[in-house]
């Protein structure tokens, strides 16, 4: 089987294939402009009369797990990523698998972490053909280089909900970890020693997997509650010794960044939507969980307290400076896709107003709308940008994936997407003629914000009108795109071969981007 | 020609510089071994100056070594023709042109609430100084730089200050003390710098020798704009003798204080409260307002810190100062914030400031405010209250007219 085929030109302009390991994808046609037909994937309809009546779907292993569930050739095994860094259980799939001798699997994680890079020797000989999903660290390098066997599918987290939905990827086994399970099946991430706060990235995994195997090291009598995932879609449940590494799943980019950069960056950005009249009573925004985005937030805060004014909801991935500012009443709701500290953790058992999200509730395209379109003010972070405001967040300039999308792609459809971005990055300008690998279209930014100056996107007439007089550096994109190369020079172009390693997937499943084999 | 040249820094932690290694040979040509991180993007480039440097100093053959972390080409240029001057003895020096923007003049009582020290041979804090915004950006060659490095340094600092960009910032040097000192100003005068900072004054002398050294590089150079001198303060010595440093020579447009070399000569321990430099920071208040010039205040070292730092600046204000060093750009606001005068302030100045206008209006000799009568020195304050307030931007320029 060709990795590829059939490439064409999309609506963005830019050359992907149609044929992707073997199956047909359409490419991009414009934001909006695809319009799926037919009926959504189902899985086999089951018969409570295979499954015990007591409710105990207790096997002695994952391996005994796995083989119940018939683990074979060539099929597709999804895992969450809730646990980061700290994931435990996906790497001993495949141990498994390749003891079994299993071949040409395809792993569908909602992301990899660099504690995957143990899967590399399995991508080597066969046992793993490809990863869809994101991959950076020494599964960037290994895909971008060309060396995996089929073609990598980066999705954002709610393309990968569509995807599963749609029948795009038929999952055979969702294995999820999780830090709390009754032995139905019943399962969440509220409780236990590798808590992680919710669940809701394995959520499409459970209801749409032909099998399903819960793993936990916390088994606890019926009924494991809050039942973040229901027994009711689950096969097998697996008591292990550990799942996950506590310290690891703590994400440790969750602080306010120090650096007087990046610190100006998030004022001059926290300042533009002051002056603008973006931040009002009642508004909503996307908070990441980067350094610059935490300090942004600091400054929202400091807006909302000083006029007396309550956000009514923050779109988080959520830590400790979001629950400050719902605990302080700054903020009505927290809609939380993912948890990044023990404060959110808490906060999220404790706070019922610390709501546990999904994919589907909050990006997936192919529903009756979903809540990021919903949001105000939305702060990303990009490898690069280009004089289109087409943004790249999955790839470094020299062409080596780096970054999944994550919910990155599905929150550009907030009222108004900023980046908050570094002029330059050693010696690196992020503003180019044209991004490396395009993961937005440049309709969907709206500012650039860098320490040397802001850029409205010529589509936005309405803050260019509002930003005259505000005290800002308000400059084209063009201007700041000169300006870094006086400081830094004219980057070459990345040496990369016309041969295709990955592509990128926009929300609504169609192929916006490819990503190519990087050359020595 | 076993000797090998080296310059810059490397290591995990380094950004934004580069190590240089350059070794003569006797034959074989220039053979150039690159290692950077921005390699994919930037490595022709890297290569391209460096055969450039190496063709402007005459080397024909040459192994060279540079190990990048994304250095742009005055920082590369710099360590490259740091380490040839090792290596090989030359008179000619490798000049990138220098920027517009950076040949502006500034005046003796220029706008100096606060100064950044920026170290000399540390290019990262260099690249994005001047957008934070400082009054002044200081180039250390003094107190930041290793002994090791100073050699090197110079070559940097001197690149700076023609090719990095200071966004208005006024562009001052500190120089080592002493005969270092002297020599430091050949790499710093040509190069358009508004102010030289002299550190550890102790006397008159210290001042004049300086002086007599940038007026021979003027005339060498054909330099017309000033260059302005702010002496240090920094000993016990150095106190006692503030007033006739302040007035040694016309250029002294300002002077500071260091108070950790000063609280240690004097035997004690610096506190956030500064009863132990009372009487320094009043004697150069004092000595700078006889000899009519700025007093400048030291730098605070406690960088996480904004209360007491803001606590300080009201300190520091209240005694007379006219601003104050920073170490880290997140004081730059703290200190501008503290020194400009506050909304009361700006208010009482701007109704005295009316009153003036009125009166000369009208042709009246006396202002009087309600039933009170103001004194000249009192309307010099307010027109003084007003442009600071105009400077920090607490006050819009056109407030008449509203």
């Amino acid at each position: 089987m060709k990795k590829y085929d059939k490439v064409v030109k999309n609506a963005a302009g830019r050359q992907v294939p149609t044929i992707i390991n073997g199956e047909e994808h359409v490419p991009f046609m414009g934001v909006g402009k695809h319009k799926p037909a037919g009926r959504k994937y189902a899985p086999r309809i089951a018969s409570c009369a295979d499954y015990p009546e007591d409710g105990n779907k207790e096997v002695s292993s994952l391996k005994e797990a796995l083989i119940n569930a018939g683990l074979r050739d060539g099929m597709t095994i999804s895992t969450h990523h809730h646990f980061r860094d700290g994931d435990l259980i996906a790497n001993q799939i495949f141990d498994i698998a390749h003891e079994l001798g299993v071949k040409n699997l395809r792993w569908f994680p909602s992301a990899s972490f660099p504690c995957h890079g143990h899967l590399i020797p399995y991508l080597e000989d066969g046992t793993i053909n490809r990863i869809e999903g994101s991959m950076n660290g020494a599964l960037g390098r290994f895909c971008s280089e060309g060396k995996m066997a089929g073609l990598g599918v980066l999705r954002s987290h709610g393309g990968r909900y569509q995807a599963v939905q749609d029948g795009e990827v038929q999952i055979d086994i969702a294995v999820i970890a999780a830090p709390t399970a009754d032995s139905f099946g019943n399962a969440n991430g509220v409780n236990g020693s590798a808590a992680c706060g919710l669940l809701g990235f394995a959520l499409a995994d459970s209801q749409y997997a032909d099998k399903v195997i819960v793993v936990t090291d916390n088994l606890v009598p019926f009924p494991a509650i809050p039942w973040q995932i229901h027994g009711n879609y689950v096969d097998y449940v697996v008591k292990v010794e550990q799942v996950g590494i506590a310290e690891k799943i703590i994400s440790g980019t969750t602080k306010i960044t120090k650096s007087p950069d990046r610190l100006l960056i998030a004022e001059m950005t926290a300042r533009f939507c002051e002056a603008v009249g973006l931040i009002h009573d009642g508004f909503s925004y996307q908070a990441g969980a980067g350094g610059t985005a935490l300090s942004i937030g600091n400054y929202f805060g400091d807006i909302l307290r000083k006029n007396r004014w309550k956000a009514r909801f923050i779109r988080a991935g959520s830590n400790k400076y979001p629950v400050e500012m719902l605990e302080e009443g700054l903020v009505e709701y927290i809609l939380d896709g993912q948890t990044f500290d023990m404060e959110g953790i808490r906060s999220m058992r404790e706070n019922p107003n610390h709501v546990w999200t999904s994919p589907f509730t909050s990006y997936n395209y192919h529903g009756k709308g979903n809540f990021a379109s919903l949001v105000d003010v939305v702060v990303l972070g990009a490898t690069e940008v280009d004089v289109n405001f087409n943004a790249n967040v999955v790839s470094h300039s020299d062409g080596y994936l780096l970054h999944g999308i994550g919910g990155w792609q599905n929150t550009l459809f907030g009222k108004t997407t900023i980046l908050p971005v570094p002029l330059f990055r050693d010696r690196i300008p992020v503003i180019r003629d044209e991004v490396t690998t395009l993961c937005a279209p440049g309709e969907m930014i709206d500012v650039i914000v860098t320490e040397r100056g802001i850029a409205i996107n010529p589509l936005r007439k309405d803050l260019i009108t509002k930003a005259n007089g505000i005290g800002l550096p308000v400059k084209t994109i063009q201007e700041l795109k000169k300006e870094a190369e006086a400081i830094c020079g004219v980057p070459d172009k990345p040496n990369l071969s016309n041969e295709i390693v990955a592509v990128i997937k926009w929300v609504d499943g169609t192929v916006l981007d490819s990503v190519y084999k990087v050359l020595e | 020609m076993d000797k090998t040249g080296t310059a810059g820094n490397r290591g995990p932690r380094v950004r934004s510089d580069v190590w240089v290694e350059v070794s003569p040979v006797l034959s074989g040509g220039i053979q150039i071994n690159i290692k950077s991180k921005v390699k994919a993007l930037f490595g022709r480039q890297i290569r391209e100056l460096a055969e450039e440097v190496l063709r402007f100093f005459e080397l024909e053959n040459a192994h060279v070594f540079i190990e990048d972390a994304g250095a742009v080409d005055f920082v590369l240029a710099a360590r490259l023709e740091a380490a040839i001057k090792q290596v090989t003895k030359t008179e000619k020096e490798f000049l990138f042109p220098l920027l517009e923007e950076n040949t502006t003049a500034t005046k003796k009582d220029n706008f100096r609430f606060s100064r950044l020290y920026l170290p000399g041979n540390s290019p990262k804090l260099m690249i994005n100084a001047g957008v934070h915004k400082p009054n002044g950006l200081i180039l250390d060659l003094e107190d930041a730089v290793a002994p090791a490095k100073k050699f090197e340094a110079r070559f940097l600092v001197r690149n700076a200050l023609r090719t990095l960009r200071f966004y208005g910032a006024e562009r001052m040097v500190r120089i080592n003390q002493g005969a270092r000192g002297l020599e430091d100003l050949n790499y710093v005068i040509p190069h358009h710098a508004n102010m030289i900072l002299i550190p550890k004054c102790e006397s008159e002398k210290d001042i004049r020798q300086v002086a007599e050294k940038v007026e021979q590089l003027r005339e060498q150079h054909e330099i017309t704009h000033p260059v302005w001198f702010m002496p240090i303060i920094e000993s016990a010595k150095g106190v006692m003798n503030a007033y006739q440093i302040a007035g040694a020579d016309p250029h002294v447009a300002a002077m500071a204080i260091g108070l950790e070399d000063y609280t240690a000569d004097l035997g004690t321990h610096r506190t956030n409260e500064g009863i132990e430099s009372f009487f320094a920071r009043s004697m150069v208040v004092n000595a700078s307002r006889a000899a009519g010039i700025q007093p400048i205040d030291s730098v605070f070292s406690d960088v996480s810190d904004m209360e007491a730092l803001a606590e300080n600046v009201k300190r520091s204000k209240a005694l007379g100062f006219d601003g104050m060093g920073c170490i880290h750009p997140r004081q730059i606001k703290v200190i501008h914030e503290n020194f400009a005068p506050d909304a009361a302030e700006i208010d009482k100045a701007k109704k005295i400031f009316l009153a003036f206008k009125e009166a000369e209006a009208k042709g009246l000799g006396v202002v009087s405010l309600g039933s009170k009568m103001i004194d000249p020195p009192v309307v010099k304050r307010a027109m003084n209250t007003i442009k600071l307030a105009v400077n920090t931007g607490k006050l819009n320029k056109n407030w008449m007219e509203n």
